[in-house]
């Protein structure tokens, strides 16, 4: 066991996956020499060599679109987008090449490439270096969608997302990069798989559903409210595309109150989707309808209102108030 | 306001031509080509087929056997010329419009029609015949290729035996931010590339000045590459160029650009209508730059084929015809829950529990009808 931060944990799996297989690239803006802004690459230049830990050129869909040629010669490329907000530039690599190239080959073109998106705010950055793009991929058929919340999952997650041979976006909670815990880097098996969700909490009286930062807000959350008697249930989805969809009706059968909780906009955004499905499988065990937590729909604001924006322990705890209310 | 076409042009544009439009071989300094006279014979043959095939597809379209076609008439040259320089090794990312290539590297030109007819949306091997899938997006592609020659350079297959890659498109992709992405990366990476930008003078129904005020081949240098303007209707001289790109490629010169300076005599498409946006006369002009009408000069005046030879290639095109047809019409329709195939490779809970459903949705119909 090591402790380790998210951040290292992540810099921890990608190494593992580059001395495992000589085929996995590294590849984005300053993943270089500089080790990502967030230093998530850090060292892996040193170690591996620029043709294998490539400094891209300044251009989003640059990346993702030689990423997929790099993939039809048979590499693994792992491309960081800086920014959640920097990603759409790639979109149309994303969303009209990488999802869709290997159903256009009937099966005979596999394109195992990870997208790693710093997401999500907190951090008190300018425009678009808070957004939470998450609902645009997980609507694209062809992607998987997961998300890591701790450091145990993103040692585990990032590794599994290079084996796998299905593109992946890959959502790295920016404002948790420095939390730390302790991570055994010895073991190489036994992992949960990648698409399965885990409760990281059991309780008994509501679900909370969240993934990636909200995950420990949603902790933070269910630790207060035992204070007053109430005992939440907090599932970390980990995957949204494939989602988990047995672990969650099982966990809300049980309960019978859901909460989904995240940092996007809760129109259209990615709760809509849970509280529709939970509403079509477990309609006779609802107590309350499935309430959603998560930014107003409008633009990511300026910092100094961020804490207005992002859910927090309060607000999660109003929800719960509400869904006893009924 | 118009831009006045003749700013930033600083020489008037250079062409490479090794054969005239009336069959005359003329020399080039810097670009030859020594052919047999069994190879310009095969040339002929390539230009007259897949001409034969395209002209199959638009009347399979016209008889609503293709939901749509795009037509490579007038650009055949460029295509044979440029897929006949490629080795077994090299790669090529074609637009949706390359059927000559595809003719050269050896897909069965029925599998080109499954994706105009509706059956899927590409579905050949690209490592099977280093054919990549008809990418529709306009210069998508260009990315895709210069990350695989970037995977040649780390494969290390470079040098005499190495492999190229190159990569089609046109006049109106070069304004896409993609293709500008992709000369940066292989300028900077040095990438085992060539780009063979088929300008035909017309994004749909967009003359070619709405895209670039300068030449084509000249955005090269700005990228730090050389580019080169070649007879896009003369295929020795497609064939030649390319070639020699080719090999500068797998030798570690890097990329080059080449502008094929060609013509689209059809339409854009079978659903589009040109006449609302050219007029005839330019059509006409182009008609005496015909590909194929000056390699078969050519053939005559240097008794290189007699008339029993273009007797012969004209039945095998018409055969070639025949046969495409009769496989397109036999071409079966995918089973519904084909649908759900191939989005992942591995396996995807929702699309098996999808996939599940619909079927028993089918089955309810199929169980109405056996009760009746």
């Amino acid at each position: 066991m090591t402790t380790l931060t998210l951040a290292k944990s992540l810099n921890e799996g990608m190494r593992k996956a580059m001395e495992d297989d000589p085929k996995v690239l590294v590849m984005g803006e300053d993943v270089g020499k500089l080790g990502g802004v967030f230093r998530v690459t850090d060292g892996l230049q040193k170690d591996f060599g620029e043709e294998r830990v490539i400094d891209t050129p300044l251009a989003e869909s640059g990346i993702i679109g030689t990423a997929i040629g790099l993939a039809l010669r048979g590499y693994r490329p792992v491309c960081e987008i800086q920014f959640d907000g920097f990603v759409f530039p790639a979109a149309d690599q994303i969303i009209t090449q990488l999802a869709k190239m290997p159903l256009r080959s009937l099966g005979a073109l596999k394109l195992p490439v990870v997208v790693r998106i710093p997401c999500g705010g907190g951090i008190g950055a300018v425009e678009h270096h808070s957004e939470s793009p998450e609902a645009y991929f997980t609507h694209t058929a062809g992607l998987r969608v997961v998300a890591c919340s701790n450091p145990v999952d993103a040692y585990t997650m990032i590794q599994q997302a290079i084996r796998c041979d299905d593109p992946v976006v890959f959502f790295e909670p920016k404002r948790r990069y420095w939390e730390k815990a302790e991570v055994d880097t010895s073991a190489a098996d036994g992992w949960l798989p990648f698409d399965r969700a885990r409760i990281v909490r059991p309780g008994t009286d509501v679900t909370l559903l969240a993934y990636g930062p909200m995950v420990k807000t949603c902790l933070e959350a269910a630790a207060a409210a035992e204070e007053d008697g109430r005992s939440l249930e907090v599932v970390d989805l980990r995957s949204l595309n494939p989602l988990d969809a047995a672990t969650v009706t099982d966990s809300v059968r049980r309960t019978g109150r859901c909460l989904v909780v995240h940092e996007a906009p809760v129109f259209g955004g990615f709760g809509a989707e849970l509280a529709a499905r939970i509403t079509e499988e477990c309609f006779y065990s609802l107590e309350a309808p499935v309430l959603r937590v998560g930014g107003p729909s409008t633009p990511y604001p300026p910092s100094r209102l961020e804490e207005h924006y992002l859910p927090d322990l309060d607000r999660v705890l109003d929800a719960v108030d509400r869904a006893f209310a009924f | 306001m118009t831009a006045d076409a003749s700013r930033g042009a600083q020489a008037p544009p250079e062409l490479v031509q090794l054969l005239t439009p009336e069959g005359e071989r003329v020399e080039h300094p810097d670009y030859d080509i020594d052919l047999t006279p069994e190879e310009v014979r095969g040339l002929y043959r390539d230009l007259v087929l897949v001409r034969r095939v395209d002209l199959e597809a638009v009347a399979l379209q016209r008889q609503g056997e293709l939901g749509i076609w795009a037509s490579l008439l007038g650009q055949e040259a460029a295509q044979i010329g440029s897929g006949r320089a490629l080795t077994d090794a090299d790669m090529a990312f074609p637009t949706y419009r390359e059927h000559g290539v595809a003719w050269c590297r050896g897909v069965d030109p029925v599998n080109l029609l499954g994706l105009f007819r509706g059956v899927n949306h590409g579905g050949w091997d690209p490592a099977e015949h280093n054919f990549h899938l008809y990418t529709i997006v306009i210069g998508s592609q260009t990315l895709h290729a210069v990350g695989y020659a970037m995977g040649v350079q780390r494969d290390g297959a470079v040098g005499e035996d190495g492999a190229a890659t190159i990569v089609y498109f046109g006049d109106g992709a070069t304004s896409q931010g993609d293709v500008n992405e992709s000369f940066i990366w292989a300028s900077v990476f040095n990438a085992p590339v060539v780009f063979f930008c088929q300008n035909n003078q017309w994004a749909i129904s967009e003359p070619l000045e709405k895209q670039s005020r300068i030449p084509l081949y000249r955005r090269a240098s700005g990228f730090g590459f050389p580019g080169v303007r070649v007879d896009g209707n003369d295929v020795f001289a497609c064939l030649a160029v390319t070639r020699q790109a080719l090999k500068n490629a797998r030798e570690g010169q890097g990329p080059m650009l080449i502008e094929a300076f060609t013509y689209r005599m059809g339409a854009h498409t079978t659903s589009d209508d040109p006449t609302r946006y050219r007029v005839q006369d330019e059509l006409e002009a182009w008609k005496l730059k015909d590909p194929i009408e000056r390699v078969r000069a050519y053939l005559f005046k240097n008794q290189l084929a007699d008339q029993a030879f273009f007797d012969k290639i004209d039945a095998e095109a018409d055969e070639l015809g025949r046969d495409v047809r009769r496989r397109c019409l036999a071409m079966p329709d995918p089973e519904p829950l084909a649908i759900f195939d191939h989005v992942y490779a591995e396996p995807h809970r929702l699309m098996d529990e999808e996939r599940a459903a619909f079927a028993a949705y089918l089955a309810g119909f199929e169980s109405e009808e056996s009760s009746r």
